[in-house]
C-alpha cells in the first residue's frame, strides 16, 4: 500500500502509506467521532464510536487502514442513529451523574451524547455496582464512570512503563483493575505525572484538587460542540 | 481439602510453573494446571505467578478472570459442571441437576458447606447427541439420567474419588449414521505425507486449490488460498495451528473426527506445514474435551515413532515438523482464531485487529495458518487421493462432504457425513427429525429456519455451517430457544467492544421481559435497532451474529412472540413497587400505601 488519497463524505483526503483511516482524517482536520482512540497511542478499536461505512462495509476508521480510492461515509443519519445507540449502551452499562461529576463539561462521552442528539438512555440502566478507589493521595479512580477504552491502560503501560491499569473480568463482567495485590490504587506504583493520568476521555480518573478549577459553563465543550474542537482533556485538568 | 498458606500456594505455583519452564507464553497452561492443583487460583497465585513469570500482577488476573474454568474460589474436590445447550434441557437436564444438588444438600452454584462439592451450569459441553450431559472434574458424563445421578450421588456420598468410578459412567459414543469421503475410507497413516513428498510442495497446494477446499469452521474461506498466502508471507518461521476449540452450541464433530480420526488430522497438519514450511504445529483443544488428551498424545507419540513427526520427516532432510496441544480453559470466544492465537500466547482470548492477518502475523508474530480439525482432516485426504476425488463430491462451490452434528427432537442424533449441497429435509429424513418446527443450522450463531425453507440446502451459496444441525419439534418454544442463546451470547461476550459487551446483556434482559410476558410490541423496535447496531458495529463475529436468535426467531415464528407481547405499547422496565421494598423493609410497613400499583415488564 503505498501514499494516495481517500474520500471522507465526498471530500478528498490525502493518505501516506500505512495510515488508518482516523489518521488521515485527523491530518486533514475532519473529525470522526472516536473515545478509546488517542493519536498518541497504539490503536485499540473497542468503543466502536469510529464506525464508519468504507467502500461500503462498516469498520473502526481507527484501525482500518487507508487504502487510494477508498470511498468512506462518515456523518450520515444511520451512522448517526448507530453512534448514538453506543452512546446509551455505554450510558447504561455505566453510572453515570453528569450533574455531579468534575469533569461534566470536560467529558468526551457527554460531548458525544450532545453531538449525537441522546436525548434519553433509550434502553433500561444497569445499575451496576461498581468500587470507587479513594485510596491514592493525588487521584481517584471513579469506576462509576469508566467506559473500557484502556487508554490508562496503554498510557501506563506503553508510556510510564508501569502497567498499573488493566482490564480483568471477562463481558459486562469486565472492570478496570490496578496493579496491586490489595486492588487500591494508593499500593501502585503510579505517580503523580504519570501520562496515564492525562488521557481518561470520561471523569473515571480524576487528580484531586483540579476538578473544579473552571467553573461548570466555562468549559472545553460547554460553548462548542466536540466535533470544532475535538478530543482534548482540558490543561486544567493535567 | 489440602489447604496451603499464602507461602504454600507461591511455592506449588512456582513448582507448576517450571514444569512449563517458566514461559509467559504458557499461561493459560499453567492457570489450568494450578486450578487443577488447588481448585481455584487464589490471589496468592497471581503474586507467584507474575513474580515468577515476569508479568505485571495484574495482567495476571486479567487473564485468570477471563476464563471459566479458573475460579477465585475454591471449587469443590468433586466439581460438576452440568451442561446447559438448549438439547440438554429438551432432554430434562434441569430436572437432573436439582435431583443430584437435593441428594447432596449442595445449593447449584455454592460450595458445600465442607467444600467438598460444587455443581455448576456450563455452556454446551459438545455432547448434544447423548445428553443431558457434563464434566466432573474434567472428565465427561453423557446420557444422564435419574439412575446415573443417584450411582453418582452414592458415589461422592461414599467419597470414592473419581479415577476410581465405573468406567461406564465415562464412556463417549461416536453415533456416527453416515459415513461419506472422510469417514468412510480413512487413509493409512503416512500417506497424505508421502504424497506431498512425492509431489512436492507446491504442486500439493495445486491439488488442495483443484479439491476447491473451503474452511469447515464456518466462514467457507478456500483453504488453498490461505495457505498460499502464509507461504508467500516473509518469515524465518511459520506455524500451523489446528482449532479444536468447537464452542459453537449443538456442534460435536470435531470431537468425533479426533477420537476416531486423529491421524487423517494430524496429516493434513502436517501437510500443511510442508506446503507453508512451518516447523511447529499446535492443537488448541477446547478444555471440555481434555478427556481426549492423552489419547491425542498417544497418536502423536506414535506418529514420532514412525518418523512422520519430528526432524527429517520421513527421512527429508530438513523437513521438521511437530505438534504440541494446548487447552482451553472455557471461552467460546476463543474459537474465533485471532482470539486463539491471544489465548495460544497465554493471553485473555480478546479477538485482535484485523489487518494484520494471522496468516501475515500470527502466533508470536508469525505467519499462521489457523483452520478448523474437519478442514484439515480434509486436506490430508485430498493429499493422498488428489483433488479430483473430492470435488467429484459436492456442489460446485462447496465440494466435498460436511460433518453435521445432528441433535434435538430426532430418532437418531449424532454424526452424518453428507455430500454438501444435500437439503434439510434429507438431513431431517436420515436423523428421524422428520415434522421438526424448526432446524438451527450452524448453531445460534447461524441460520435457524422453519417447515417452508427445509428444502434449503446446506453448502456456503445457501446454507454455510460449522456443522451444527439442531431439531425443534413440533410445540417448541422459539422465544424460549432465542432467549437461550442470547444469554449464551452475553456470557460469552469477551467485552471488548461496546455493542457486543453491553448489547448482548441488553438484548438477553430484553428477551427475560418478553419471555415473561412483560414487553409490548413497541419494545421490540429499541431490540431490532440495537441487533442492527450489534451486526454492523462489533469487532468480531461473536457480537455480529449475537442478534440471530432473537432477529430470526421474530422474523420466522412471529407468532411465539405474539402470544407473549402485552399490547401495542411500550412496558415500563422499572417495577416501582419492587423498587420499594427496600424501603419497606426498613420502614416496617407493608400497609395499602407502601405499595404502588403498575404494571410492569
Ligand atoms: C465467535 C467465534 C467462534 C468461532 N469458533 C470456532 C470454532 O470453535 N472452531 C473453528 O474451527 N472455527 C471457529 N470460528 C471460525 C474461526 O475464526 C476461523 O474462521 C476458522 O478456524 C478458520 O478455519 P477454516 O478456514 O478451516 O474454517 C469461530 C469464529 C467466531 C467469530
Ligand atoms: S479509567 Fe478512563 S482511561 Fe481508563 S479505561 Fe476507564 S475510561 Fe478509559
Ligand atoms: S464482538 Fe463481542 S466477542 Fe467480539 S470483540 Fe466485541 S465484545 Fe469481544
Ligand atoms: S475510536 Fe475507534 S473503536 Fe474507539
Amino acid at each position: 500500500m503505498a501514499d494516495g488519497t481517500i474520500t471522507i463524505d465526498g471530500q478528498t483526503v490525502p493518505f501516506t502509506e500505512g495510515q488508518t483511516i482516523m489518521q488521515a482524517a485527523e491530518a486533514a482536520g475532519v473529525y470522526i467521532a472516536h473515545l478509546c482512540h488517542h493519536p498518541e497511542f497504539r490503536p485499540h478499536g473497542s468503543c466502536k464510536l469510529c464506525t464508519v461505512k468504507a467502500g461500503g462495509r462498516h469498520v473502526a476508521a481507527c484501525t482500518a487502514p487507508a487504502s487510494d480510492g477508498l470511498e468512506v461515509e462518515n456523518e450520515s443519519e444511520e451512522l448517526a442513529a448507530g453512534r448514538r445507540a453506543l452512546l446509551q449502551l455505554l450510558f447504561v452499562e455505566g453510572n453515570h451523574y453528569c450533574p455531579f461529576c468534575e469533569r461534566s463539561g470536560n467529558c468526551q462521552l457527554q460531548a458525544l451524547a450532545y453531538r449525537y442528539g441522546m436525548v434519553e438512555p433509550h434502553f433500561p440502566h444497569f445499575y451496576p455496582q461498581r468500587e470507587v478507589d479513594a485510596s491514592h493521595p493525588d487521584v481517584v479512580l471513579e469506576r462509576n464512570r469508566c467506559i473500557l477504552c484502556a487508554l490508562c491502560v496503554r498510557a501506563s503501560r506503553d508510556v510510564d512503563g508501569k502497567h498499573v491499569f488493566d482490564i480483568v473480568g471477562r463481558g459486562i463482567h469486565a472492570r478496570l483493575a490496578v496493579n496491586s495485590a490489595s486492588g487500591r490504587l494508593a499500593d501502585t506504583d503510579l505517580a503523580p505525572g504519570d501520562r496515564a493520568l492525562e488521557v481518561c476521555p470520561v471523569g473515571a480518573i480524576i487528580v484531586r484538587g483540579r476538578g473544579f478549577a473552571v467553573p461548570i459553563g466555562e468549559r472545553l465543550y460547554d460553548h462548542r460542540p466536540i466535533n470544532e474542537i475535538g478530543n482534548r482533556v482540558p490543561e486544567s485538568e493535567q | 481439602m489440602e489447604s496451603l498458606d499464602d507461602e504454600g500456594v507461591v511455592l506449588r505455583v512456582g513448582e507448576v510453573a517450571a514444569r512449563h519452564g517458566d514461559d509467559p507464553h504458557r499461561l493459560v497452561q499453567i492457570l489450568r494446571d494450578v486450578q487443577a492443583a488447588l481448585h481455584h487460583v487464589p490471589a496468592a497465585a497471581l503474586d507467584g505467578l507474575a513474580q515468577r513469570l515476569g508479568l505485571a500482577r495484574v495482567q495476571v488476573e486479567g487473564v485468570a478472570t477471563f476464563y471459566s474454568h479458573l475460579s477465585a474460589t475454591a471449587r469443590g474436590h468433586y466439581h460438576f459442571l452440568f451442561s446447559d445447550g438448549y438439547t440438554d434441557r429438551m432432554l430434562g437436564r434441569e430436572a437432573l441437576v436439582e435431583q443430584l444438588c437435593a441428594a447432596l444438600g449442595v445449593e447449584r452454584g455454592v460450595p458445600s458447606a465442607d467444600g467438598r462439592v460444587t455443581i455448576e451450569d456450563t455452556a454446551c459441553t459438545g455432547l448434544c447427541d447423548q445428553g443431558p450431559a457434563g464434566l466432573v472434574n474434567g472428565r465427561p458424563l453423557s446420557g444422564l439420567g435419574p439412575m446415573r445421578i443417584e450411582t453418582i450421588a452414592g458415589l461422592v456420598k461414599l467419597g470414592v474419588p473419581v479415577d476410581e468410578w465405573p468406567q461406564e459412567l465415562f464412556d463417549v459414543a461416536d453415533n456416527i449414521h453416515r459415513r461419506d469421503l472422510l469417514l468412510a475410507g480413512p487413509i493409512q497413516s503416512g500417506d497424505g505425507v508421502r504424497a506431498v513428498l512425492e509431489r512436492g510442495a507446491e504442486a500439493t497446494l495445486a491439488e488442495v486449490e483443484r479439491a476447491g477446499l473451503r474452511g469447515r469452521g464456518g466462514a467457507g474461506f478456500p483453504t488453498a488460498r490461505k495457505w498460499g498466502f502464509c507461504r508467500q508471507a516473509e518469515a524465518d518461521e511459520r506455524v500451523v495451528a489446528c482449532n479444536a476449540d468447537e464452542g459453537e452450541p449443538g456442534t460435536f464433530k470435531d470431537r468425533v473426527l479426533l477420537h476416531t480420526q486423529p491421524d487423517l488430522v494430524f496429516e493434513g497438519m502436517t501437510v500443511c506445514a510442508r506446503v507453508i514450511g512451518a516447523r511447529r504445529g499446535l492443537v488448541y483443544l477446547r478444555g471440555e474435551y481434555a478427556f481426549l488428551r492423552e489419547p491425542l498424545e498417544a497418536v502423536l507419540a506414535e506418529r514420532r515413532r514412525q518418523g512422520l513427526l519430528g526432524k527429517a520427516i520421513l527421512g527429508a532432510e530438513g523437513f521438521d515438523f511437530d505438534i504440541e496441544i494446548h487447552l482451553g480453559a472455557g471461552a467460546y470466544i476463543c474459537g474465533e482464531e485471532s482470539a486463539m492465537i491471544e489465548s495460544l500466547e497465554g493471553h485473555r482470548g480478546t479477538p485482535r485487529i484485523r489487518p494484520p492477518f494471522p496468516v501475515v502475523s500470527g502466533y508470536l508474530g508469525l505467519p499462521t495458518v489457523v483452520d478448523n480439525v474437519e478442514s484439515f482432516a480434509a486436506a490430508g485426504a485430498i493429499a493422498a487421493h488428489g483433488g479430483d476425488w473430492f470435488c467429484a463430491c459436492g456442489t460446485a462451490e462447496s465440494t466435498g462432504t460436511k460433518l453435521l452434528s445432528v441433535a434435538g427432537d430426532c430418532a437418531r442424533p449424532g454424526i452424518y457425513e453428507f455430500p454438501f449441497g444435500v437439503t434439510v429435509a434429507e438431513v431431517l429424513e436420515a436423523c428421524g427429525g422428520s415434522g421438526a418446527r424448526a432446524v438451527q443450522v450452524g448453531g445460534p450463531s447461524g441460520t435457524c429456519i422453519g417447515q417452508t425453507e427445509f428444502s434449503r440446502r446446506i453448502a456456503f451459496e445457501d446454507l454455510a455451517t460449522g456443522g451444527a444441525f439442531t431439531v425443534f419439534g413440533p410445540g417448541r418454544d422459539m422465544v424460549e430457544v432465542a432467549l437461550h442463546h442470547s444469554r449464551f451470547f452475553a456470557h460469552e461476550s469477551c467485552g471488548f467492544c461496546t455493542p457486543c459487551r453491553v448489547g448482548t446483556s441488553v438484548l438477553a434482559q430484553g428477551l427475560e421481559r418478553i419471555a415473561r410476558g412483560g414487553a409490548g410490541r413497541a419494545d421490540l423496535e429499541p431490540l431490532k435497532q440495537l441487533s442492527g447496531v450489534m451486526r454492523s458495529m462489533s469487532h468480531c463475529g461473536l457480537g455480529m451474529t449475537a442478534a440471530n436468535p432473537f432477529m430470526q426467531t421474530l422474523e420466522r415464528f412471529p407468532e411465539d412472540y405474539e402470544e407473549r407481547l402485552a399490547g401495542d405499547d411500550v412496558m415500563p422496565a422499572f417495577d416501582l413497587d419492587a423498587a420499594l421494598a427496600e424501603a419497606r423493609a426498613l420502614s416496617g410497613r407493608d400497609d395499602a400505601h407502601a405499595h404502588l400499583e403498575q404494571r410492569h415488564g
